[in-house]
């Protein structure tokens, strides 16, 4: 117990968060959350290239394809001030997907797709199905061989930023495995996609028809690296959604403590009742405990402890965060039913971001299996 | 300090060696878990004597000045001590008050003649110390005391009551906050701390039988008490500041403890154990999923405390609001506890019904005995209400309720 690293927390960290925290405050005030509510792309351009000209997209990408070098640990300290100012971007995506790509890309691949996406090549993830299963073999799509060519078929669903990507990672089987393909956005047609309606409005999401689109067979990743790719990419995924998590608790209390300290009924301000002082507190701590997974998952993610630590990290985020955005609601009382409090971007992207690669009772039965069996 | 101190590997392993070699072997009676449950002759005598065991091993109050009964050696020592006592699971040190408040605060504030009377015989368990803060009206709010110390020449004659004087029958002294003027502006005005000896006409500490059906603690009553000036620490009338100073001495915050360890808390690695020992429908108790997700939350809890710790060390990653997480310290540990408590109980199926004194009684029915007495931290120093009023106002910045009379 003694020897297990806690939590690290390096220089380069620090001066990266203090950076995020300072551009997310500065971009995304709330106003302009709810205005991108109602664009088209749901995200500002400038914003996007601004991100890229920071290097924030080639953060955990190697030096020698055209990335810093560092690791999810420092990939974290974005992520959480993101998750906190609402600002959805196709930052954790693109992410992502770089990281697939390093792990099972073939050695062309990288050198092709690495470089691009640190500069900024926004990248689109297509692993989910109309099933809804968080199981990421559980993929029906197909795809089947000829000489050079792959045909594709069936339907990818949640597929965030597809509209604006350039390359487009999706699940299908191949000969009956699990295969990761690179489409290139051109291959596909506009009537391809179709806009679905989500219950976080700040995310812009399509399902794909793969149907009849052909890709090169040169761009399935390394199949013998696929399934462990996968497991960490749900790893990372989960890191990456427990720090958004985190950053959007801390916001949505701070929202909640405003309106407890300044709305009276009754003659005092409702904050001075224990009913909803208790309850601020107990998110609180839970917003802490949540914080401390998650930096000690951001220490230990690559290691043998990383799993435990980021199931943990996963489960109380996803709680504690769901709970601040349902609390947020009632505390506002009637203001809080409605559509202009902005109680309901917390609660709702809540429920986006728990629905994402498992809920807080997923994880706990995958914790049970680690530490007790 | 003109000797050389130990090789810290070399000290550590001779530690080890000492605990391995003279740690208690199995009683045939239930220990208690902290100094607040001792109940029963027997068990203070088995305790007195382990700490006067590890005091004269020279493992107790190593960091406090020789001349008054220490070895004026560096804190690590003591830690890396103490951390062994603990990690073997020996009994806990009895005469906690004097080691963590009583004899800090002497060390820190009292007069040479204090620290000579008193500081040797706290570290050899000699003299036991007991506290006389709480009151029977005022339970959480401390500055509130009311116990009436009047002054009578050199003297002062004291009337009241104290209460949850844990140890009380077999303390020597007590630390005791009390009135000696009742007519200032400020409720914390007119107090005064004293070294107060037990053992004179007028204090009588009676026990008080505990929910779990035995004893631990006393309320003390003082009957004319006649207490010289001599005893007091501090200054007549600054009572409350030196209170304060002890409860920094409590909680850690300042080191000056003697060391050892004060409680033998439960860990969730024994509910685990205790978990597959039992059954639940013909099969382990772990392989029903309930209970499974139980005890997750359980260790996802204990792990969030000690990862609440180390992120605490980090001034980046406590910015927005410092005091947070040392303040929530006490109220998710207590709560924590006897949460343990009660799912260690719940697990035992029909046999959880089997109480202390049973031969049936699952581990002796330390556990439901546990769960019982844990609420004595959900309760004492501050009830889990009031640490949420203090941390929702003091680090959440929500208003107090309005006043009312």
């Amino acid at each position: 117990m003694n020897t297990r690293r806690d939590i690290e927390f390096s220089e380069e960290q620090q001066q990266l968060l203090e950076i995020a925290e300072n551009f997310c405050r500065d971009k995304s005030p709330v106003a302009a959350v709810r205005t991108q509510i109602e664009v088209e792309d749901g995200f500002d351009t400038g914003i996007w290239k601004e991100m890229a000209d920071l290097g924030w997209l080639g953060i955990a990408i190697p030096e020698e394809f055209g990335g810093s070098g560092l690791g999810m640990g420092e990939v974290v300290t974005i992520a959480e001030p993101l998750g906190r100012n609402l600002l959805a971007t196709p930052f954790e995506a693109t992410t992502l997907a770089a990281q697939l790509i390093l792990d099972a890309g073939t050695d062309a691949q990288k050198s092709d797709w690495l470089p691009r996406i640190a500069e900024g090549s926004i990248t689109a993830l297509a692993l989910s199905e109309e099933h809804g299963d968080w199981d990421l073999n559980h993929v029906t799509c197909e795809a089947v061989k000829n000489g050079d060519t792959l045909t594709l078929s069936g339907t990818k669903t949640l597929v965030t930023d597809a509209k604006r990507a350039e390359i487009i990672l999706a699940s299908v089987k191949l000969g009956g495995k699990t295969a990761l393909v690179l489409i290139d956005r051109s291959a596909l047609a506009d009537s391809a996609l179709t806009r679905e309606t989500v219950i976080d409005e700040t995310r812009r999401s399509f399902r794909i028809s793969l149907d009849g689109v052909s890709v090169p067979a040169a761009n399935v990743l390394n199949a013998a690296k696929t399934q462990s790719a996968l497991a960490r990419h749900h790893k990372l995924s989960c890191l990456l959604l427990s720090a958004e998590a985190c950053g959007g608790t801390a916001a949505c209390l701070n929202e909640t403590l405003e309106y407890l300290t300044t709305r009276r009924q009754f003659d005092r301000f409702i904050g001075s009742y224990q009913s909803l002082k208790h309850t601020a507190v107990d998110i609180l701590t839970g917003m802490e405990a949540a914080r401390s997974f998650l930096y000690h998952a951001a220490t230990v993610i690559e290691e043998e402890d990383g799993e435990t630590a980021v199931r943990m990290a996963k489960a109380q985020s996803s709680e504690i965060f769901s709970w601040a955005g349902d609390r947020a609601i009632q505390f506002h009382g009637g203001f809080g039913f409605t559509y202009e409090c902005d109680a309901q971007l917390y609660r709702r992207r809540a429920m986006w971001n728990t629905n994402q690669h498992g809920d807080a009772v997923y994880h706990r039965k995958r914790l049970a299996e680690l530490l007790l069996d | 300090m003109s000797e050389t101190l130990p090789d810290i590997e070399a000290f550590t392993e001779e530690v080890r060696d000492w605990v391995t070699k003279n740690k208690p072997g199995k009683q045939d009676f239930l220990l208690p878990q902290s100094f607040m449950e001792v109940g029963t002759d027997q068990q203070f005598e088995f305790l007195r004597d382990w700490q006067n065991k590890v005091y004269e091993a020279g493992y107790l109050g190593m960091s406090w000045p020789k001349e008054y009964g220490g070895r004026s050696m560096p804190q690590e020592y003591q830690d890396i001590a103490s951390r062994e006592l603990a990690r073997q699971k020996t009994p806990f040190m009895v005469n906690t008050i004097g080691l963590n408040w009583a004899g800090p605060l002497i060390l820190h504030m009292g007069s040479e003649e204090q620290k000579k009377a008193f500081i040797k015989k706290i570290l050899s368990c000699e003299e036991i110390w007991c506290q006389g803060f709480s009151e029977p009206d005022h339970g959480s709010d401390l500055g509130n005391a009311q116990l009436k110390a009047e002054r009578d020449g050199k003297d002062f004659i004291c009337n009241g009551s104290k209460i949850w004087t844990s140890l009380g029958t077999y303390a020597k002294h007590m630390i005791l906050l009390a009135r000696t003027d009742p007519n200032t502006n400020s409720k914390y005005e007119g107090l005064t701390f004293f070294l107060n000896p037990m053992d004179i006409e007028g204090v009588d500490p009676v026990p008080i039988k505990k929910m779990t059906g035995e004893y631990g603690f006393c309320q003390t009553y003082f009957d004319n008490a006649r207490i010289s000036e001599d005893c007091i620490i501090g200054k007549e009338g600054e009572g409350w500041q030196v209170a304060m100073t002890t409860l920094m001495f409590e909680r850690g915050a300042t080191g000056g403890q003697a060391g050892g360890h004060s409680m033998m808390s439960t860990t969730i690695e024994e509910v685990i154990d205790l978990a597959k020992r039992t059954d639940r429908d013909g099969a382990c108790s772990t392989e029903d999923p309930l209970i499974r997700d139980e005890l997750v939350k359980l260790i996802m809890t204990s792990r969030a405390m000690g990862l609440n710790a180390a992120r605490a060390r980090i001034p980046a990653l406590v910015s927005e609001r410092p005091a947070s997480i040392p303040m929530s310290g006490k109220l998710l540990g207590s709560e924590y506890a006897k949460k343990l408590g009660e799912v260690a109980t719940s697990l035992q199926g029909a046999n959880a019904s089997y109480y202390v004194g049973d031969d049936n009684a699952i581990d002796g029915g330390r556990w439901p005995r546990g769960y019982l007495n844990a609420f004595s931290a959900t309760i004492g120093g501050g009830t889990s209400q009031i640490q949420k009023n203090i941390i929702g106002e003091r680090v959440l910045g929500l208003p107090k309720p309005p006043r009312t009379n």
